[in-house]
């Protein structure tokens, strides 16, 4: 027989109810989008846990470095000045 | 304000368009009926196309706001008082470029792609927030323009974090979080200046007097001149209307004012003790609509500044583009 390849990986993403954003839930094999989803349905929805998928090839999400953690995150992590906690408010004041 | 469908003239919307799409009688009913029960309307839901309209152009338009609302905080970027309030103003100003960019995601959901929107900005097609086309003349107004611009921006997107459209009420969600250290630091410039020497008090006072009726004026509308009013709130695309969330923002601000020392600068402010509010002045509608028709004292300064912007950015977008290019050949290779 031809080599036709394996299932390949797929991440799935849930939506467990309207309004909210789809989630990462984890991952299927499939040979294709539809098979993914109907993979990712019994896999994860079994119970009505979503309204929505969203499935996505592995292959095409890029990830950040854990090794580049430090660096990679470093421009926020001096900036208390971003949070409302850095700015007193005076309890006179309300609704601030 | 932001959110307030803004149009040329006083005769808003009278001037329907000739040619109404005629939708599904059955699935308009099921819209109507899921957003009356609040539930959330998603991209891939069917939705009248009125709705998906008035979408677009409202989420646009705040997109909008908040990107052209970057330039007049820029103008005293590099005339910040001090190092840490440079270092805050350039946090607030990188703040507002993310809630462009989340709304104009939102806006794509609707299928309208990103180049459409901007090109229209660009053009003078698209309205953004009359409020932005005011000038910054003093460093009391970034100090003004957090307490007061940022509040009635607060004002009016605290409802819409349940506005029914999901997308949207999510890019709410996260802009919401990240509002109050934009009027905190701006009611603390202020503060500072309103209990410094008489000339800071009286810059406070001066970027009071020039901001508080355009602030006014960021809710839109009075509610009998805004013909959309009824079908927005009925789809959720509003939750308030444009006087309910001005009469809300007069009752905060104003004790604010006064903790500072400083007056409104209204003679006819006074508080109304059976609605429990402040009555207040009547606002210059014909300002208002002569500044949404692109006659703010800076509004061809603003426009001019985004498309430089853009056309200077171009070689950095090229330059990318190639790259790209380059290293997937590379990696073909
Ligand atoms: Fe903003
Ligand atoms: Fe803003
Ligand atoms: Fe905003
Ligand atoms: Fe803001």
């Amino acid at each position: 027989m031809a080599d036709i390849g394996d299932l390949s990986l797929w991440e799935v993403f849930i939506r467990t109810k309207g309004g909210l954003s789809h989630r990462h839930a984890g991952s299927v094999h499939a040979a294709d989008k539809r098979m993914a989803l109907e993979a990712a349905r019994d896999t994860y929805t079994r119970r009505m846990e979503g309204v929505s998928i969203w499935v996505v090839p592995s292959s095409q999400v890029s990830a950040s470095d854990p090794d580049e953690y430090d660096s990679f995150f470093e421009p926020a992590k001096d900036k208390i000045y971003r949070h409302p906690t850095f700015y007193p408010v005076p309890d006179e004041i309300k609704n601030m | 304000m932001y959110t307030t469908e803004l149009k040329s003239g006083s005769d808003g919307g009278k001037k329907r368009s000739k040619v109404e799409i005629v939708e599904d009688p059955a699935k308009l009913a099921a819209f109507e009926a899921r957003v009356a029960a609040d539930e959330f309307i998603e991209a891939k839901d069917w939705m009248p196309e009125a709705y998906r309209k008035t979408l677009v152009r409202q989420i646009s338009q705040h997109a909008h706001s908040e990107i052209v609302g970057m330039l007049p905080e820029g103008n005293w970027l590099r005339r910040a008082p001090s190092l840490k309030r440079k270092a805050i103003l350039l946090a607030k100003i990188q703040d507002e470029a993310g809630h462009g960019l989340y709304l104009y995601s939102a806006a794509e959901t609707l299928g309208t792609p990103r180049d459409e929107m901007i090109e229209a900005l660009h053009s003078g097609k698209a309205k953004y927030s009359t409020i932005f086309n005011y000038p910054t003349l003093t460093w009391a107004d970034i100090g003004a323009i957090g307490w007061l611009v940022d509040g009635a921006a607060i004002m009016n997107q605290v409802p819409l974090q349940r506005t029914s459209y999901g997308p949207y009420a999510r890019a709410m969600v996260r802009v919401c979080k990240e509002e109050s250290f934009h009027q905190r630091q701006g009611y603390e410039i202020m503060t500072v200046m309103a209990n410094g020497t008489d000339a800071q008090k009286r810059m406070a006072q001066d970027a009071l007097n020039r901001w508080w009726w355009p602030s006014l004026m960021m809710f839109g509308p009075p509610d009998d001149s805004s013909p959309n009013t009824e079908r927005s709130m009925r789809w959720r695309i509003k939750r308030d209307t444009n006087d309910e969330l001005r009469q809300l923002f007069v009752d905060v601000t104003v004790p604010q004012a006064e903790y500072l020392n400083l007056s409104i600068p209204d003679a006819d402010l006074k508080f109304n003790k059976e609605k429990d509010g402040y009555d207040f002045g009547e606002i210059d509608w014909d300002e208002f609509y002569a500044v949404v028709r692109g006659e703010g004292p800076v509004a061809k300064e603003r426009i001019k500044a985004r498309t430089d912007a853009w056309e200077e950015g171009a070689w950095v977008r090229e330059a990318a583009m190639v790259h790209a290019q380059k290293q997937s050949k590379k990696d073909a290779a």
